[in-house]
């Protein structure tokens, strides 16, 4: 089973988002990256695949140089290849980047492309679907559960309370969301293996799309510091009245 | 100006994320409801200002198939003439649309939370990024504008008067490259299903201490009227499921009141549970990020504070 992983290098985000003066990014200047919970499930789900059926994991991503941190992180969790679509600062949209990985994908015989959901930073919540409409592929979304075998995956989600199944036939185009797994840790061998590794380079084609980005802002929050209905147990009857006020106390 | 909108049901009746895109699809034109259903919630619909209805009954279309859904709504669109096709931001919204948005070629953008013609084939919108932490202002110059409503974000509200509203049963030609990809699906699993649509959500974290933990947070929230959800360090830890998750990760919450115990608020959280309608807060440290997002706070042990909430509600 050949599998290829797509990731994306964000900014990790802990207490607060800041927008630079210009409105046009986010202000990176105290954090690190990371890639999004989503698809370190994908790079996870990749690797134990492969472990059980054979095969190796490529894993891609579109961004800057800098990215290879992200590349080298994955290769640590086992992934065993690795591709740079070498990006010039400019920001792609999903209609470039999907055709970006498609061109790759062509270049070698995939059986199966795993992304995450939605980017943690742009969710645009399609480049998964455009690169299967550009490949003629089947794709299935947002997938919590996937069963592999010589003729198709079977990928289930749940829904409103109800569960979906999709059967559907290779090569296909997957992408999943935290939950589907429990990712592992990376060793010690994974890390200086991945420290040795070659990136395979390429730079990507950048078009401009019809969804054109003006400024990033952070919202104005409707709450502000709340107020202490007191400590403790001693606290409760206030809270009880307040629960009586919202009116959800049948 | 005809205006396409996806309304999906729950029940029988159109899903509170619709009717929220159903309201911002009203400020685009008249809005055409398309439902793959065998029966319209005409009164409802009608209240909210919708006044066509295209009905794909199950005998023309089984179960949910994202790109033939897509494939009606492209054709609907052209034989309408309609200026923008919209959906909620749900799983099946979002994915619907952009297989809309791969098969016209056209941008999509997701998870709006504002929409204004600009003359010609031009938008203005403001959309999600970082699930709501940050807005997007954006420009889309598009033949027909392809986006989705953030669930969490813009409220419905029923139209000033109520249209009156024609039902017409369609009848789509598909191809079988359509339909591939498609649902089988069974009932699932209790617990979390309803986390998306609850009224009251008790939320617990890592103040929780463990999965025994949540015994006292299931029954107050059965007191309540509600579903727990937890923090993503819950779910990280394998006290709970994944699928009770919320957050940047897990579900979107817009309850009207979010009880949050023992979760200290880091950002991903606070971008599923913004859109509840009230936040009170039970936390052992006043200066926790989540008190600043909160309404109420109870300062304090949730492990003796919730008892002494149940046993007082139970003595009402």
């Amino acid at each position: 089973m050949e599998i290829l992983v797509c990731i994306k290098r964000v900014p990790t985000v802990g207490g607060k988002i800041t927008v630079t003066p210009d409105g046009q990014e986010i202000d990176i200047r105290a954090s690190g990256f990371s890639i999004s919970p989503h698809e370190e499930c994908a790079v996870e789900e990749a690797v134990q695949i492969t472990e059980r059926a054979g095969g190796s994991v490529s894993v891609l991503t579109l961004g800057p140089e800098a990215a290879i941190e992200q590349l080298r992180g994955a290769l640590a969790l086992g992934a065993h290849r690795a591709v740079l679509l070498e990006t010039d600062g400019r920001e792609f949209g999903p209609i470039a980047t999907a055709a970006a990985i498609a061109a790759e994908v062509r270049a070698r015989p995939y059986d199966l492309v795993l992304l995450g959901n939605e980017a943690a930073d742009t969710g645009d919540y399609q480049v998964g679907v455009r690169l299967a409409h550009e490949l003629g592929w089947p794709v299935a979304t947002g997938i919590k559960n996937l069963s592999v075998s010589s003729e198709g995956v079977v990928a289930r989600r749940e829904y409103r309370g109800v569960e979906e199944a999709y059967s559907l036939p290779l090569p296909a185009v997957v992408t999943v969301k935290e939950g589907i797994n429990l990712p592992r840790y990376p060793s010690l061998p994974g890390r200086l293996r991945a420290k040795r590794a070659a990136v395979d380079r390429s730079v990507p084609h950048w078009a401009a799309e019809g969804l054109r980005k003006e400024a990033l802002r952070v919202p104005e929050s409707s709450k502000h510091q709340a107020e202490v209905l007191g400590n403790g147990v001693d606290a409760v009857p206030g809270l009880v009245r307040v629960l009586e006020e919202m009116g959800v106390l049948s | 100006m005809t205006v396409l909108t996806l309304v999906e049901l729950d029940g029988a009746e159109p899903a509170d994320a619709s009717l929220r895109a159903v309201t911002l699809a009203r400020s685009l034109g008249d809005v055409n409801a398309v439902l793959f259903a065998d029966a319209a919630p005409r009164d409802t619909l009608a209240r909210y200002g919708v006044t066509d209805v295209f009905l794909i009954e199950r005998s023309a279309l089984e179960g949910y198939a994202p790109q033939a859904w897509a494939r009606v709504l492209a054709g609907l669109a052209a034989e309408t003439g309609a200026t923008a096709v919209l959906a909620a931001g749900t799983d099946r919204g979002n994915e619907v649309l952009a297989h809309l948005g791969a098969i016209t070629g056209l941008p999509m953008a997701a998870n709006c939370t504002l929409v204004t013609p600009d003359g010609g084939k031009t938008h203005r919108l403001v959309r999600h990024r970082w699930a709501g932490l940050l807005l997007e202002d954006a420009v889309m110059e598009a033949p027909v504008a392809l986006f989705t409503v953030a669930t969490d974000s813009v409220a419905s509200v029923s139209a000033a008067t109520p249209a009156a509203i024609q039902v017409h049963v369609h009848k789509p030609e598909l191809a079988e490259a359509d339909l591939v990809v498609r649902a089988v699906e069974s009932p699932a699993g209790a617990g979390g299903a309803s986390l998306a649509t609850a009224r009251v959500v008790v939320g617990g974290g890592r103040g929780v201490g463990g999965p025994e933990g949540f015994a006292a947070l299931e029954e107050l929230a059965e007191l309540l009227g509600g579903v727990v959800g937890v923090s993503r360090v819950v779910t990280s830890e394998g006290w709970r499921p994944h699928k009770q998750q919320v957050g940047q990760t897990g579900t979107k919450i817009t309850p009207e009141l979010y009880l949050a115990c023992g979760i200290s608020g880091a950002i991903q959280h606070i971008a599923g549970c913004a859109g509840a309608k009230h936040i009170i807060a039970i936390n052992t440290d006043p200066g926790a990020p989540i008190l600043a997002h909160a309404d109420y706070a109870v300062v304090g042990d949730l492990h003796q504070i919730i008892p002494a909430l149940v046993e007082a509600l139970r003595a009402r």
